[in-house]
């Protein structure tokens, strides 16, 4: 069973991944159990950035291009989700409504990709930027149908009693409203990871890298760059369109004021500090967003400082966070993590190398470095 | 084939051991559904025999955190001078402020944090129309009190079925709207009005009001969108229109941006500041900032400008009430000078406390809302007229005062006068609430 459970680790790319989701879920949904309705809202929230996050590591890690404009993007998956459910009766499926912002959004991203496409560096940067900038204000001009400026509110559905059955039958707890929510958040986060890591490590992942890596050559070798392009934006798109209707789920609101540039700049800290092009990444970013601010903040009021310095303390400590990171470990959290791992194996692997040669079965896949080297090379930025 | 039945084999066994583990937890009892509810009896979340627990959200950090970062500094000066005293039917105030950056998405966040994890009993004074919007329906559906939202929004009061929860406090913006347009209509006939409207709750109530008076004498109307900081259209059309006398409901920051437009346009028309927009110390330090200096300001850059009053200001020194807030202030406030923001959080501190009496000693969330439902239109306080608060209508201070600006201080132009949203009749306040006095202690006690 184990050696079973090994070749499926090593010769199944997809059984890998699932399995990975299905841990991360299991413990995610024991965690649920654990922790009350604000921990609960929490963990969505960091599920709602993850996912956004994943997605935009993708593009910038693995295809070179960099957006700032996903909170944008993600505005228009809350705004989709929030025009599907106005009120109570509004009987839409949940799922319906994630799969309808997951294709607005699609759709926005094919367009602003293709313009993306033919764009590079800083103009590329600028173009999204744009995006993140007129997005809100769209929100604004159409005041009657997009709530303005206080937004549009999202009324959920209450839990399905299949779901509360299900719980109940499983754990014997009763399911909140929160801990619903948190679970499905995790549930699309856990789907769109398995997704996006299976694209970028098949052929289409190897096709964005070439074409980051290199135009030319990734032109000779018969990649179409503008198509390549377009559909990195795509992926992308599509999971910033995700984690907008988790965050309408989350917050039950869609306002402009919560899709500033800020959020597509948080995103792009959190990939940043996470490491760039790495999901697990992703999500050591999106788990330190969501939860240092609130712990810093609770540590300085705790200490005996007033509500008001406390709350001056987390952005400092979060910027000391962020230019620490950026000097000692630049490939970000998860990068240099695996950095450190490689070295350490490799150590390990050419220090005892007479007593490893007769013991070849017991240090482990020989082949595991360098297939996990592959994506540690992911850190080219576009020029 | 057989590579795929080598997958399914351990998933099978993975989902299998899975289940199991999770059914161990199906042994528990389902004792927790019995568990919730109210508790009734004499306390409520949040309250202890010695303590009560409240919270609300403020912009703290970012854009709107200039003045209205003080409110809650003045409110929690004037809990720790209650709590020094001795606290409310012995139970001392904890009262938590989180930061909300006045961006709904956060405002969502620290709610969730205020109710769910630190158990307020209830919130008092969270600011803003956008922000408290976001979580209004949630706070309702907890049976969370929502006591003197920090907004001039109708909506915090003329909904009581649905909003049972949820008081306003300041006087709404239709009530200063109306108040306002009818004394345009009856000393200004001639003036050619133009209105310069945030473009949200604040601009939209305050129009229906200054309509009821105005309609005919309105010759332009502009609206910006609050955070784009670009109003040169706006004042261009008010002063193409030949407006001659410009009636505006906005935040401080687009009166500093309107009074700076307006001199570089040369366009010199009498302004009326809604309340909300006419803090002379704030709008003047923000004309120095906003000019990078080229303008000059201090409290007094507003001289001369129209607008309107609900309690007394810091300039009012020979006021019961100011004094009561300079004494607060001296002894627990922190750095830093009284100023009209924190008088904005001691005023409407003091009317939670006073509630707080009235609901006595056996304190439960619906038993604060009926105390101020059968008790809040005879409460004291500063504010120059009666609360609106009844069965019907969880609308706050009833009435204004209009007032010109004059270094700083506020010459009034009008009484005091009050009246009601909708056609409500504009009367002279006769409740002599604008004369009243402190207790000698600064604590209120039960009306």
């Amino acid at each position: 069973m184990p050696a079973k459970l090994q070749r499926l680790w090593r010769d199944s790319v997809l059984g890998r991944h699932v399995l990975v989701a299905l841990v991360g879920l299991l413990v995610v949904l024991l965690l649920l159990e654990t922790v009350n309705d604000f921990r609960a809202i929490q963990l969505s929230s960091m599920a709602y950035l993850g996912i956004a996050a994943g997605g935009l590591t993708i593009l910038t890690g693995l295809n070179g291009q960099i957006s700032l404009g996903h909170g944008a993007l993600m505005a228009i998956g809350a705004y989709t989700a929030a025009l599907m459910l106005p009120d109570r009766d509004a009987s839409t499926p949940l799922p319906l409504v994630v799969l309808v912002s997951v294709l607005v959004t699609l759709a926005v991203g094919t367009a602003v990709g293709a313009a993306a496409a033919r764009l590079h560096g800083p103009y590329l940067a600028g173009a999204t930027l744009a995006l993140a900038v007129a997005v809100p204000g769209i929100a604004l001009y159409f005041g009657e149908t997009l709530g303005g400026e206080q937004g549009l509110r999202v009324s959920m559905p209450d839990v399905p009693v299949w779901a509360l059955d299900a719980e109940y039958l499983l754990t014997g707890t009763e399911m909140t409203r929160s801990g619903w929510v948190a679970l499905m958040a995790w549930t699309t986060l856990a789907v769109t990871y398995v997704l996006l890591a299976n694209l970028s490590r098949g052929r289409v992942g190897r096709r964005w890298r070439a074409v980051r890596d290199g135009e030319v050559s990734a032109e000779l070798a018969g990649i179409r760059l503008g198509r390549s392009r377009v559909s990195a934006f795509m992926v992308s798109a599509a999971a910033a369109g995700a984690a907008g209707a988790m965050l309408a789920f989350t917050v039950r609101l869609a306002a402009p004021s919560g899709f500033t540039l800020t959020l597509s700049l948080t995103l792009l800290t959190a990939v940043v500090l996470g490491g760039l092009g790495s999901l697990g990444g992703a999500l050591v970013g999106a788990a330190l967003l969501t939860f240092l601010p609130p712990f810093v903040t609770s540590v300085g009021s705790d200490a005996g400082l007033s509500d008001l310095r406390a709350a001056e303390l987390a952005p400092l400590v979060y910027g000391l966070v962020m230019i620490a990171v950026i000097l000692l470990a630049p490939a970000g959290i998860a990068g240099s993590f695996r950095a450190w791992r490689i070295r350490r194996q490799a150590r390990v692997a050419v220090a005892p190398a007479p007593v490893a040669a007769s013991a070849t079965g017991t240090t482990g896949t020989p082949d595991s470095p360098t297939r996990s080297t592959v994506p540690t090379s992911s850190k080219g930025t576009p020029t | 084939m057989t590579r795929r039945a080598r997958l399914i084999g351990p998933l099978a066994g993975l989902v299998a051991a899975s289940t199991l583990l999770a059914a161990c937890g199906a042994g528990g009892d389902r004792e927790s559904d019995g568990g919730g509810g109210d508790s009734g009896g004499s306390t409520d979340i949040g309250v202890t025999d010695d303590t009560i627990t409240i919270g609300a959200h403020f912009p703290l950090t970012g854009v709107a955190a200039p003045g209205y970062s003080e409110i809650p500094l003045g409110a929690a000066a004037y809990f720790d001078y209650v709590n020094a005293a001795g606290g409310i039917n012995g139970r001392q105030i904890d009262y938590i402020v989180r930061d909300d950056g006045y961006n709904p998405t956060n405002t969502s966040t620290v709610t969730n944090e205020l109710v769910l994890q630190d158990e307020i009993f209830a919130m008092v004074g969270g600011l803003g129309t956008p922000t408290h919007s976001a979580v209004v329906d949630f706070l309702n559906d907890e049976g969370v009190p929502d006591m003197f939202v920090s907004s001039g929004s109708l909506q915090w009061g003329d909904d009581v079925e649905n909003r049972p929860y949820t008081f306003g406090w300041q006087p709404d913006y239709e009530i200063e709207g109306k108040i306002i347009g009818q004394y345009v209509a009856e000393n200004m006939p001639d003036a050619k009005v133009g209105l310069f409207l945030q473009d949200d709750d604040l601009g939209a109530d305050a129009e229906v009001g200054v309509r009821q008076f105005l309609d005919e004498q309105i010759v332009e109307v502009q609206r910006y969108t609050s955070g784009n900081t670009d109003v040169g259209p706006q004042i261009a059309a008010l002063q193409s229109a030949d407006a001659d006398l410009v009636l505006s409901f906005n935040t401080p920051s687009y009166t500093a941006l309107s009074q700076l437009v307006a001199l570089r346009l040369g366009y010199e028309p009498q302004w009326f500041y809604s309340n909300i927009g006419s803090d002379p110390e704030l709008v003047g330090s923000l004309l120095s900032r906003f000019s990078e200096g080229a303008v000059e300001g201090d409290n007094s850059s507003l001289d001369g400008i129209l607008t309107s009053e609900y309690i007394p200001g810091v300039e009012d020194t020979d006021n019961p009430w100011t004094q009561l807030w300079q004494k607060v202030w001296d002894q627990e406030g922190e750095e830093g000078e009284l100023s009209n923001f924190r008088i904005y959080g001691m005023s409407s501190a003091y009317a939670f406390v006073q509630t707080l009496a009235a609901a006595g000693e056996d304190l439960t969330r619906d038993g604060l809302v009926e105390a101020l439902e059968e008790s809040g239109e005879s409460l004291e306080g500063p504010q120059l007229a009666p609360f609106r608060y009844s069965a019907d209508s969880h609308l706050g201070i009833s009435g204004v005062q209009l007032v010109e600006l004059n270094g700083g201080a506020s010459d009034p132009i009008t009484p005091v006068l009050g009246t009601d949203i909708g056609d409500a009749p504009i009367e002279e306040d006769s409740s002599g609430q604008a004369d009243d006095a402190p207790p000698e202690s600064g604590i209120p006690e039960a009306p």
